[in-house]
């Protein structure tokens, strides 16, 4: 076949921030799109070389094969304190965690709120998927009553295991914290939304305006049980009735920003 | 610079100060909290950092953080605050990133009490924290002894990218000693090529300590016992008080070494052949010297403030070839000379054989007697 020569303007490429790796992440999961959001927050910012991110344990534990800088693997849940020590003893490069609900709302709850606490000025990106994808579906803090995941086989019964956490809500009534936001990645609207948080949650850092967190109802079809189409309009008709889209803490300096 | 008056938590800080470093982060525990509060005024007056984390997890993870920024980094804490520290340090020694972790030891198990102990030695020789690694682990005796250690300790960290801990006990850290302060060495303008700074006009550096495909796991188990032979070669470090004539031999780290040398002293002047040898590494642990050692006196004493856990150490470069006799003060009490002294007299009267095991036995009888004194 011959293909005929056209003139065309390239509209989408791959950003400089990140690396050409093939993923490891399974089909219709939502942390490429964290992924890629960050990293052309970086490239339009124009700071990574001076970016270190900070990977958890969870699925995006090898975040740093697709990010192209420098970065860090914490312990479990332990990001939040690792990027504190990174931040305070480097304060002229930009420091970012990236964690999971299990990581950030769960076994590191301490490091997550102390950090917001101190008014840390570190960004935080926080992936909400309702559940542990790593270790293969268990019940997450954030796990949906009703939700049946391999720890919860019979649904999530709040009588037993209480109730879901909402970070953002809570995070917000920390003093430290300057930027607090939650966001979806269930559609392009929603994407787009997703990657003007992020982008304000940097600008916050890099104008040392204190702590930042955006945090993103994310999709995980595999443990789910759910195609990845299925799995985005889960997001939408449940995940987003129980964690609400929005700003929650947005101090006046901040308001000020635009982006 | 001339020797002055100093107290050991405060000296050790400064020391740390001294060698450069740029991160201390740390949570108040007793018999560990001066270096913290020193570090508090210290560390801000020179533009360096300083944070009172939320729990001593949080502490270490920003150490880790720090480290991996390739600046300098220390924490300060005590037993129970090491235990929570155990993941961090796994990870560190995995991640091969240099950190000093100071110890000063308290009486244990649980919450134990705040008297000085030496109860942490397993838990600092033989790792702490989960999978196959290796820490430095430096046992000073004197306040001059830990100021100087805790500037080799950071050369050595930088050195063989590796985990060092100094570990003394609350005798030490609360004393007033004279001892001389080293010079303030120059901050490092550079960062170490590995560090994580910023992928400026080079690749981006990353540091974890995951290797999900065994044989890679396995090159770096490879790469870090090879390195931790390197240090067994380069870096064992004693000290020897009377052995060249010696029949009778003390075997004693840290502030118990340093009851031990007194009564050596005295048991001296009463014309027993006796001396002292004092591990200051005790990890990398003195395993030739001991048992050149072995070869050369009718019989080891070994003395600690735990139940004998340098014990088992001592017997394996022992070999058998002598009796090994067990003193040992626990709990928080420190032995005072005269035990020691008795101890001395004793087994140099004594020819008798001891099965393997039976001088904790036998300790243990003459330590309840003691107990039963009132003493
Ligand atoms: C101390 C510790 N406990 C447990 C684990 C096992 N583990 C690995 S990932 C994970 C949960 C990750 O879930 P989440 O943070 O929600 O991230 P996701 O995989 O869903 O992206 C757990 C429990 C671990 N690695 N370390
Ligand atoms: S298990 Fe879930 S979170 Fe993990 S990569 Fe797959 S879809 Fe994504």
């Amino acid at each position: 076949m011959v293909m005929e020569k056209v003139d065309l303007n390239l509209v989408y490429e791959r950003p400089e921030s990140l690396t050409e790796t093939t993923t490891h992440y399974c089909p219709g999961c939502t942390h490429g799109t964290a992924h890629r959001l960050v990293a052309e927050v970086l490239d339009e910012m124009g700071i990574r070389e001076k970016a270190i991110g900070v990977a958890p344990v969870g699925c995006s534990v090898f975040a740093y094969d697709y990010f192209n800088h420098d970065f860090v693997e914490a312990a479990h849940g332990r990001a939040p304190a690792m990027a504190t020590g990174i931040k305070r003893v480097r304060p002229e490069n930009t420091v970012y965690t990236y964690q999971g609900d299990g990581d950030l709302a769960s076994i590191g709850m301490g490091e997550i709120v102390h950090a917001a606490i101190r008014g840390e000025n570190i960004t935080v990106i926080f992936i909400n998927n309702a559940i542990y994808g790593m270790t293969g579906g268990q019940m997450a803090p954030t796990t949906l009553p009703g939700m049946k995941t391999t720890s919860s086989p019979l649904g999530r019964d709040v009588e037993i295991v209480g109730y879901p956490v909402r970070m953002a809500e809570m995070l917000a009534t920390a003093d430290g914290a300057s930027y607090v936001v939650r966001q979806s990645l269930h559609d392009p609207a929603h994407v787009r939304k997703a990657k003007k948080a992020i982008r304000k949650a940097f600008e916050v850092q890099e104008r040392g305006l204190g702590f930042s967190i955006v945090e993103l109802l994310s999709a995980c079809p595999t443990n789910w049980g759910l195609t990845p189409v299925e799995a985005l309009h889960f997001v939408r008709d449940n995940m987003v009735p129980y964690f609400p889209l929005g700003d929650y803490k947005v101090i006046d300096e901040v308001a000020k920003l635009r982006v | 610079m001339a020797k002055e008056l100093l107290k050991g938590n405060e000296a050790f800080a400064e020391a740390a100060v001294r060698a450069g470093v740029e991160g201390f982060f740390g949570y108040p525990i007793t018999p560990a909290s001066e270096f913290l509060e020193y570090m508090a005024k210290r560390m801000p007056a020179l533009g360096r950092a300083f944070l009172q984390a939320e729990s001593e997890i949080a502490a270490i993870h920003m150490v880790y953080g720090a480290a991996c920024a390739g600046k300098r980094a220390l924490t300060a804490t005590s037993g129970p605050g090491l235990s929570l520290m155990s993941e961090a340090l796994s990870y560190i020694a995995g991640t091969e990133v240099p950190a000093v972790v100071v110890n000063v030891m308290r009486g244990g198990p649980g919450l134990g009490n705040i008297a000085p102990s030496q109860s942490d030695y397993n838990q600092m020789v033989k790792g702490g924290g989960h999978g196959d690694y290796f820490p430095i682990v430096l046992a000073p005796a004197t306040v001059q002894e830990a100021i100087d250690y805790i500037t080799l300790a950071f050369d050595l960290a930088d050195k063989y990218r590796s985990l060092v801990f100094i570990v003394v006990d609350g005798n030490l850290g609360q004393m007033m000693e004279s001892a001389e302060l080293p010079p303030m060495r120059e901050l490092r303008k550079e960062p170490p090529e590995w560090a994580v700074y910023g992928a400026k006009d080079r690749d981006p550096n990353i540091l974890t300590s995951i290797y999900i495909d065994p044989p890679d796991e396995e090159i770096t188990n490879i790469r870090l016992l090879k390195r931790w032979m390197e240090i067994e070669k380069n870096e064992v470090r004693y000290k020897e008080y009377d052995l060249d004539d010696a029949e009778v031999a003390v075997v004693s780290f840290g502030v118990a070494g340093r009851v031990c040398s007194s009564a050596v002293k005295t048991a001296r002047e009463e014309g027993i052949k006796v001396g002292l040898f004092r591990p200051i590494t005790v990890a990398p642990f003195p395993f030739k010297q001991i048992e050149a050692l072995s070869k050369r006196v009718k019989r080891i004493l070994v003395v600690e403030m735990n139940t004998g856990q340098m014990l088992d150490d001592v017997k394996r470069a022992v070999g058998g070839r002598v009796p090994v006799e067990f003193y040992g003060r626990i709990g928080g009490v420190t032995p005072f000379p005269d035990e020691i002294l008795d101890e001395i007299r004793r087994i140099n009267e004594s020819e008798d054989a001891i099965e393997d095991g039976m001088e904790k036995v036998q300790w243990l009888e003459r330590l309840e007697e003691r107990i039963a004194r009132g003493e």
